[in-house]
Formats: structure tokens, C-alpha cells, sequence
């Protein structure tokens, strides 16, 4: 309310200038999948003035993210697809029309007519109509328990057919097919995938790489029939369908997916005398126009030079050319798009670069083949061995970034090419880029087509972490399969501009903690000698084995005491207790969710008792003993163990506790089970191995008995299910956590901790809390709500699947460790002596022990550290 | 001293010793931290930690600090160097080096 009087009650109302404008456009989109949300996010951003923008989308829904569709069998839900940020239309002053397809154009007229009657005009109308999946012409195809694999109501039908399915057959073995095979292996289903080709994936990769890609398909379990030709279907016998081949074989099925290619869908076009390309495809112009210059064609469905492009990058590329275009932006010009892809199928790393098939004439080829490893790799060079033409990847594609660059910016090839993909040797390091032989007009992301150029800019402007390159730029914001070279990049213009940042772990490994992780996860290291002779130097030391020794934990979870693990451990892990002031550790058995049994609880007093240990209730909601001897643990632990315990990690830098107020179960406040989850959470994240300790709080009720807001994850009851806050913390410098969903159900918000979590330990330096973690992070919360919630780096499954390993191998390692007599034995004070520590002196307090203090200490103790 | 005057004391075989940590030996009633370090080969020193009093240090990690083979205290982390005892951070809490020998799988222990 403002007073009478007041400034700004003095300013008189009137008509905003500059708002309105005579030059409107009515601009009329057909088509929101990802090309066409792509080009609506463009043309909000260049706010053309007067723009009234119309969108038709045929599908009952708003653009989702078909690139990651197979996800909706791995538990994605549509909204999670959804690539539309909430308000988008509204806020953009949109229109949206949903279910509403585009049957007719009147070109004359400038108007577009939906299949419901509806007629809109235009001045400049954007075809964004994508492509429709082929169905190979085959007698029978049109039967029951046939489908496509396009759209989420594809899919649907897909999930309800596999639920009554045994066995699922995928005609087409290319990228789209292998994708599809994977979503039916997640339905549980016997999966086959039937190829007319010699082999899988025939675009892309050559024979032998196709062998390789094609055992590793078959050891996930997915069958694969090349060279058939499916003539009919017919019933079956043991199965609905019975697929007949050319050759006279057969396969039963009892259901099928055609995803044997995509056609542009460009009926419109040839409805209205557009001119269209030699096979298909609406033709455009480098500007994106079609053969009406009013008409605008972007993505699957347009042809540029008679080439249409079935990835989304260029369709991307063209949707930001056309929203340039219709700005007035006459330069904005599509050039084409390179066709070279990377992608992981069914964990299956596979990469193609320009000629795979080596087709250039005159051009040579190096090849590599690892049939233990199921590793193939072959690069293409030029007629005069100096350039790189092509390569293919399978099994291993940790190459990509450096050769796509070669090839796309005709690089000089270094004089043994072949090292480019033979394994490095004797710690010789491979031959690398170097950043300085791109040219600065090198597209380094091509997700937001930002170029060295730019990169190096922003360095000049001050950003020198990834992050900050990240936020000022978006290279590697979005797939982030640039981030290397990214990085490469961005280091090499540091160097040049004689900055120098060192985040390097220790002087043993020239990499901080995160590059550590990946260097870890991606070469697949399981042990410190691999990873000091491949990444490091000198012996290691107490910084950086701990940091290997929690990296492959999070990584690969062996038991922290198997062989050569042991050795990396901080005491506390290594004697899997609290080391304290004397030399004795601390015992904490598990009690998740703070839930303890009368009979538990006695056993533990017993087992205090028993060992004079002292006992403290700690602030974990659990009990902690006291001074325990290093020879006392195995015993102690075999009592706590036949009496239900587990190992509360309270040693590890691990989940510590998951605390929770009693809930609705006995709370009259209560809303929903509080205890319940709490159990059922420290039950599933126990033994994570983390850059730091890692809290849990849930609470009941809006009233936060758990103090869960003051947790590394907490988590709290509404009415309409959990909301969730991370990155909080108690101890030395409190911070909240803050709410980063709201009302979530649990399988969503299991979810989202597990990416959290993951995203954590992947990320985090060492022994970085969570609440600093979040302060340094670029972006901030907005950065990981996007990268948690909207997936932003696409990891989102990959973060899962990780978690879903570790909690999956989860072990009791005091269980472990003292079935296995050879790390039992090492529980000794003397390796040629059965007694005890004489030097653990304990004196009386209040009823219980404590260490005595120098003072109360025999004086014999003090003479020998003397002698 | 040359070695033929020493008092050795055979304390474990060297399989006792997981590759890369240390044990406690009982030696005279004096305990000694007794370390395997791959290629860089067995060293003893004190187990007390000065610092805190403790008989720990066969329980601290082993590594390299530049020129120096160092144990870090699982106490207050701070190093020793294995080949002198000298306390990197702060000598005036340095340990006594001990003499270790391996003959045949046996390690011995003399007392410096």
C-alpha cells in the first residue's frame, strides 16, 4: 500500500511505452517436440517485437526429451521427459494448443487449418512436424502387439503389452532398435533384435566393430539376428506371433517393435506444392526457408541439400537459425551438421566420426582390437597419413572428443597415429590434442554450439573453473560429453595468460578429487598400484590413498578391507572403529532411524559391560561404547553381530545416521511415518563411501523434531507427501538445507536423494561437506535442482544405476571381516605378542571409565617414551 | 655400530605385514612400529606418538613426503620419517629409528 503523498504514487499511469507495437507477426508453429521447443525457447529470447506466437502439437503433450526415451522404462515418468519449465507458455505470452494437428495450409491465404476445424492465420509459419517411424512392408505387421517406438503413448502401449508378454522381438538393430531392445529388456522380457544388415548399428560402425558391439549385446542378454529379412507374421505357435524370414527360419515373439528408421514427415509440403528434397524431407535454404519464403522448416522433417538430419543437434542448430530469421536476422545460415555421434547403449559405449567406413579414396586405416576386453577401435587418415577422416568406438570411447576434434578441424596428425588408440603403456602418456592446435573457431560444445573462441574469452574475462566457463558460456552445460575438452581448453588459455589455479590432490597425483573419481570410473581402477602407475607418482600418501580408497568404494564397493584396499585405509577405516586420544576405539553398532529394541538394547549393555566399555548416547540417535582394545573388536563385534547389529560406519566417511522424530505412527502432530522412512532410508544408503560424512534427518511434521533442516538430507512430512532439503549442516559452521522439491512420493523422492548422493560423491573435493559443496558450487541451487530434477547433464540415470550398485553390494563389513580370518588376525596390539596394550590406563568416573590422564598414569609409561 | 653387535629380535614373518601398513612389534618391552613399504623395504621405528602418548603409529598411513618414506600419525596426522624418526612437523616430537632386517621371510628387529 503506498501512502498518499509518497513518490511513487506522484507517477502517473499510462500506457507502457515501447510494449506496444503496429508491426505484429503471427507466428504459427507446427510441431512441439524437441526441434520446436528448441525454436520457441530461441525466439523468447530474442522477444521479437509485436510476435504472437501460436503452437500446434498433435501429441496430448507439451515437447519431452525423446533422446532419453528409453528412461520411461527405467521408472521416468512423462513429466520427467517434459522438457517444458513450468509457466514457459504463460510466462512467454505463448499459445499453446495441444492435441490439435495441422491438416491443411492455405498458402494464398496465409492460413493453417487444424484437424478440428480450427483456422489461424500467419505471416510466417515454422514446420516442425519431425519424422514418423518406417515400418518395413511386411504382410502382418498391422497385427495386435505391433508397435512403433516414437512417442510416449507408444511407449505406454508398449509397457501394457510387455506386462503380458514373455518375449519381445525389435526389428531394426541401429541405434534407435538398440535403444528399444533396452527398454524391453527392462520390462523383464526376452529380448531379440532382428537386423536385415550383416550387423548392428550398420551407419555407424564397420564389421569387426560391429562383432565387438554385437557380443557385448549378447552377453547383457539381448539376442541378435542379422541378415533376416522378416517376410510375414503370421500366429504362432508357442508365442502370438510367429516372424517369418527370407530364408525360411522363423521367431516367435509375443510382441514386436519396428524401429527399422525414421521418415520425415513432410505430407503438408507435398500437400501444398512445397518443394521437397530427392528422398524426402521439406527442401529449405541455408536460412531454414522452404520453397515459401512465409514457410519455415527445421529439424527431421527438412532436407538441406537433399540431406535430412535424424539427430538433434542440427536440429537445434536450424530451430536457432530460424528464430534468428524471423528476427531479421538475415546472416544466421545453417552449414550442415556432422553426423558423428557418441552414445552409451545398454552401458555399451559406441562412437562413430565422419568416414567410419573409411570411403574417402585412397585413405588407410589403424585398427585395434581387444576381444578380452571387447575393446575395437579404428581411425581413418587421409591418402597422405595427415589428417583424420573418420573413426569408430566401440566398447571404450574415451577418445572421442580428442579425434572428433581432429577430424572436424583437420588437424595435423601426430607421426604414429596409431598411439591415438592403442592403450597407454609404461605410464607414457597418450599423444593428446593439445588445445592450442584448435583454431579458435572450433565448435567445442555442440550442444550450444560454443566455439574455443568463446571459451577462451571467458577465461580472459576472469571464469577459471569449469564452472564458471559453464555458467558465462553453457559449453558443456547441457550433454557435458565436452566437459574435457572443455577443460583442456580452458586450462591451456590459463597457461598462456600465465594463470595458474593448482587443485591438485596432493603431490602424488597432479588432479583434484573429482578428476581423481573420473579417472577412476571411466578407466574402471581398482587399485592404488594401477592408478599411481597410470595417474601418478611416488607411494601415495595419507591424503591421497584414503581419497583413492573412498573414491573406489563409492566406485566399485569391494569390501574396504579386501587386499590391497586395507592398506589405503585411515585407521578408523582399517579398524573399521573410532580411533581415540589413547590408541582404543569406539564401537557403534547400526540402530536405523534411532529404532532400538528393548532385547537390542540389552545386548548392548551386555556387550558394554561385558568389556567395560563406556557408554555415551550419541547425538545420531544411537549408542556409542568406549574403549574398546584393537585385539577386543572382532569379539565385541561377533557379540553385537548375533544379536541383530550391524556396523554403524560411525569410522567411515559414510552415511552416519538417518534421525527421525516417532512420527504419525505415536505423535498426535504426526503426518506421516517418519520412522518409517527413516529405517527404510539408512537401510538402503548404509555404507556409502562419500567425500565426508553424510547425515539424514526425517521429520513427521511441519514441527521438525528431527532437525532435519540442519542435515546433509532432510527430509520432512506434508500433507501430500515428502519434501526434501539438502546441503545442510550442523557442527562448526550451521547452515539450513534448502527445499529442493516439494510433496514428492517416495519412489520419487528415493530418486532424487539417490542422484543427490551420487552427484555428490562425484563431484565433491575431499572431505568437503555437503554444505560447503553446495556454497561452491557453480550455478548454485538452481544449477543442482536442473541437474537433479530436470537431468540438465543427463546423468540422471547414470547417477541411479550407481547408487542402485552400491546399495546392491551392500555388506556388513564387520561381518566380513571377522569371518575372514586373515583380516581378523591383523586385530592385534603386537604381532609377536599376545598380551595387551599395558599402556591403556583407564581410571573411574562417575560409574564408568575414562582415560587417565598424564598425570594418573604409572610413571613407568612416561620413562619409556623417554628411553 | 656395525650390525654384528646389535641385539636382534626376530618378530614376524613378512607375510605377516599386508604390503604398504605396519604392525606393532614388542621388542625388550619397547614397542615398535614395524613398516613394509613395497619397494622401499622394511623400517621400524617407535610406535608411541610423542604427541599424544599413544602406541599407534603402525596404524598410520604410509606414503611419501617428497625425499622423505613417512608414516602420518592416525592421531593428529603428523609425519614421521621411517628411514630417521624425525617428525616432520615439529622434531622436537621426533621417535628413535630402529634397526630391520629381513632375512629369508623372517623380519628382525634390532633396537638402535
Amino acid at each position: 500500500m503506498l501512502e498518499p503523498g509518497s513518490p511513487r504514487a506522484q507517477v502517473s499511469p499510462g500506457p507502457t511505452r515501447g510494449r506496444m507495437s503496429d508491426t505484429s507477426m503471427k507466428i504459427v508453429l507446427v510441431g512441439h517436440g524437441m526441434v520446436g521447443h528448441k525454436f520457441l525457447e530461441e525466439l523468447r529470447q530474442l522477444q521479437i517485437p509485436g510476435a504472437e506466437v501460436t503452437v500446434l502439437c498433435e501429441e496430448p503433450r507439451v515437447a519431452y526429451d525423446r533422446v532419453h526415451l528409453s528412461e520411461f522404462f527405467a521408472g521416468k515418468t512423462a513429466e520427467d521427459l517434459s522438457l517444458v519449465a513450468p509457466g514457459f507458455f504463460a510466462e512467454a505470452g505463448f499459445t499453446l494448443r495441444l492435441g490439435s494437428r495441422a491438416a491443411a495450409i492455405d498458402r494464398r491465404a496465409r492460413t493453417v487449418t487444424t484437424q478440428d476445424g480450427v483456422t489461424l492465420p500467419y505471416d510466417k509459419l515454422v514446420l516442425a512436424t519431425g519424422s514418423y517411424p518406417f515400418v518395413p512392408p511386411v504382410k502382418g505387421s498391422e497385427r495386435d502387439q505391433c508397435f512403433v517406438y516414437r512417442t510416449i503413448e507408444d511407449l505406454e502401449a508398449m509397457k501394457a503389452a510387455g506386462a503380458i508378454s514373455r518375449k519381445g522381438v525389435v526389428v531394426g538393430g541401429g541405434l534407435l532398435g538398440l535403444e528399444c531392445a533396452k527398454a524391453l529388456r527392462d520390462l523383464g522380457l526376452e529380448t531379440h533384435v532382428v537386423e536385415f544388415a550383416p550387423r548392428l548399428m550398420a551407419v555407424q560402425v564397420d564389421d569387426e566393430g560391429g562383432r565387438i558391439l554385437r557380443s557385448k549385446i549378447e552377453a547383457l542378454g539381448v539376442q541378435v539376428h542379422t541378415e533376416r529379412n522378416t517376410v510375414e507374421i503370421t500366429d504362432g505357435r508357442s508365442a502370438r506371433h510367429r516372424m517369418v524370414f527370407a530364408d525360411g527360419t522363423h521367431l516367435e515373439t509375443d510382441m514386436i517393435v519396428f524401429s527399422a528408421g525414421i521418415r520425415p514427415r513432410d505430407e503438408l509440403a507435398r500437400q501444398n506444392a512445397l518443394a521437397v528434397g530427392a528422398r524426402g524431407g521439406i527442401a529449405i535454404d541455408d536460412h531454414c526457408r522452404t520453397s515459401d519464403a512465409a514457410i519455415l522448416a527445421i529439424g527431421e522433417c527438412a532436407a538441406w541439400r537433399d540431406q535430412t538430419f535424424g539427430l538433434v543437434a542440427p536440429g537445434y542448430e536450424m530451430a536457432r537459425i530460424a528464430a534468428r530469421q524471423l528476427a531479421g536476422d538475415a546472416q544466421a545460415a545453417f552449414g550442415g551438421a556432422d553426423m558423428s555421434t557418441k552414445l552409451k547403449l545398454m552401458g555399451v559405449d559406441v562412437a562413430s566420426i565422419g568416414d567410419a567406413h573409411g570411403r574417402t579414396p585412397g585413405c588407410r586405416s589403424f585398427r585395434y582390437a581387444d576381444e578380452c576386453k571387447q575393446v575395437y577401435k579404428k581411425i581413418v587418415v587421409s591418402a597422405d597419413g595427415k589428417h583424420l577422416l573418420g573413426a569408430v568406438l566401440v566398447g571404450n570411447a574415451d577418445e572421442y572428443g580428442t579425434l572428433l576434434q581432429m577430424a572436424l578441424n583437420s588437424i595435423a596428425l601426430p607421426a604414429d597415429p596409431e598411439f591415438l588408440i592403442l592403450p597407454a603403456s609404461d605410464g607414457k602418456a597418450k599423444p593428446g590434442l593439445g588445445a592450442d592446435a584448435l583454431p579458435d573457431s572450433a565448435q567445442i560444445c555442440s550442444c550450444n554450439n560454443v566455439s574455443k573462441g568463446q571459451i577462451c574469452a571467458a577465461v580472459g574475462e576472469g571464469a577459471t573453473t569449469i564452472g564458471e566457463i559453464k555458467a558465462c558460456t553453457k559449453a558443456g552445460a547441457t550433454c557435458g560429453g565436452c566437459v574435457p575438452l572443455v577443460t583442456q581448453v580452458m586450462k591451456a588459455e590459463m597457461a598462456r595468460l600465465g594463470l595458474s589455479v593448482n587443485n591438485h590432490l596432493c603431490e602424488h597425483f597432479p588432479y583434484s578429487r573429482q578428476e581423481l573419481y573420473h579417472l577412476i570410473r571411466v578407466g574402471e581402477i581398482r587399485s592404488f598400484e594401477d592408478l599411481l602407475a597410470r595417474h601418478g607418482q611416488g607411494l601415495g600418501c595419507d591424503i591421497c590413498k584414503p581419497t583413492a580408497a573412498s573414491i573406489f568404494a563409492s566406485c566399485w564397493n569391494d569390501f574396504v578391507l579386501k587386499g590391497e584396499l586395507a592398506s589405503l585405509q585411515d585407521s578408523n577405516d582399517y579398524f573399521l572403529g573410532n580411533i581415540q586420544k589413547d590408541g582404543t576405539y569406539s564401537v557403534v553398532p547400526r540402530m536405523p532411524g534411532g529404532e532400538v529394541t528393548p532385547e537390542g538394547l540389552i545386548a548392548v549393555g551386555q556387550v558394554a559391560k561385558k568389556y567395560g566399555l563406556y557408554t555415551k548416547i550419541t547425538g545420531g540417535q544411537r549408542v556409542d561404547l568406549f574403549g574398546a582394545r584393537v585385539e577386543q573388536l572382532p569379539a565385541i563385534w561377533e557379540e553385537l553381530i548375533a544379536a541383530g547389529f550391524e556396523s554403524g560406519h560411525a569410522y567411515g566417511k559414510s552415511l552416519r545416521t538417518v534421525k527421525s522424530c516417532v512420527g504419525s505412527t505415536w505423535c498426535r502432530y504426526g503426518v506421516d511415518d517418519s520412522v518409517g522412512l527413516a529405517i527404510e532410508l539408512e537401510n538402503r544408503y548404509k555404507g556409502l563411501r562419500a567425500p565426508h560424512k553424510i547425515k539424514f534427518g526425517v521429520s513427521g511434521c511441519t514441527r521438525e523434531c528431527a532437525e532435519a533442516q540442519g542435515k546433509d538430507v532432510g527430509i520432512i512430512a506434508t500433507e501430500r507427501g515428502w519434501n526434501l532439503y539438502v546441503c545442510g549442516n550442523g557442527g562448526m559452521k550451521p547452515r539450513h538445507a534448502e527445499l529442493i522439491a516439494s510433496d514428492l512420493d517416495k519412489a520419487a523422492l528415493v530418486r532424487l536423494i539417490d542422484r543427490f548422493l551420487m552427484f555428490y560423491v562425484r563431484t565433491a573435493d575431499r572431505l568437503q561437506r555437503t554444505s560447503t559443496w553446495r556454497d561452491n558450487l557453480e550455478g548454485g541451487l538452481d544449477y543442482l535442482k536442473a541437474v537433479l530434477i530436470d537431468d540438465s547433464l543427463g546423468i540422471g540415470d547414470e547417477l541411479e544405476r550407481q547408487m542402485q550398485h552400491v546399495v546392491d553390494t551392500y555388506q556388513c563389513e564387520w561381518k566380513t571381516a571377522i569371518t575372514d580370518p586373515a583380516v581378523r588376525k591383523r586385530f592385534r596390539t603386537f604381532v609377536n605378542d599376545p598380551r595387551a596394550d599395558q599402556r591403556i590406563v583407564f581410571v573411574e568416573e562417575r560409574g564408568q571409565i575414562r582415560p587417565a590422564r598424564a598425570e594418573e598414569r604409572p610413571a613407568i609409561e612416561n620413562a619409556e617414551v623417554e628411553a | 655400530m656395525s650390525s654384528e653387535e646389535l641385539n636382534w629380535t626376530a618378530v614376524c614373518k613378512l607375510g605377516d605385514i599386508l604390503p604398504g601398513t605396519g604392525v606393532c612389534a614388542l621388542v625388550d618391552e619397547r614397542h615398535v612400529a614395524v613398516f613394509r613399504i613395497g619397494d622401499a623395504g622394511v623400517h621400524a621405528i617407535d610406535n608411541i606418538d610423542p604427541r599424544s602418548g599413544a602406541s599407534v603409529l603402525s596404524r598410520g598411513l604410509v606414503g611419501n613426503l617428497g625425499e622423505h618414506i613417512v608414516v602420518a600419525s592416525p592421531l593428529y596426522k603428523n609425519h614421521f620419517d621411517l628411514r630417521t624418526g624425525e617428525c616432520l612437523e615439529a622434531p622436537e616430537h621426533s621417535v628413535r629409528a630402529h634397526h630391520v632386517r629381513v632375512c629369508g621371510d623372517e623380519v628382525w628387529v634390532a633396537l638402535a
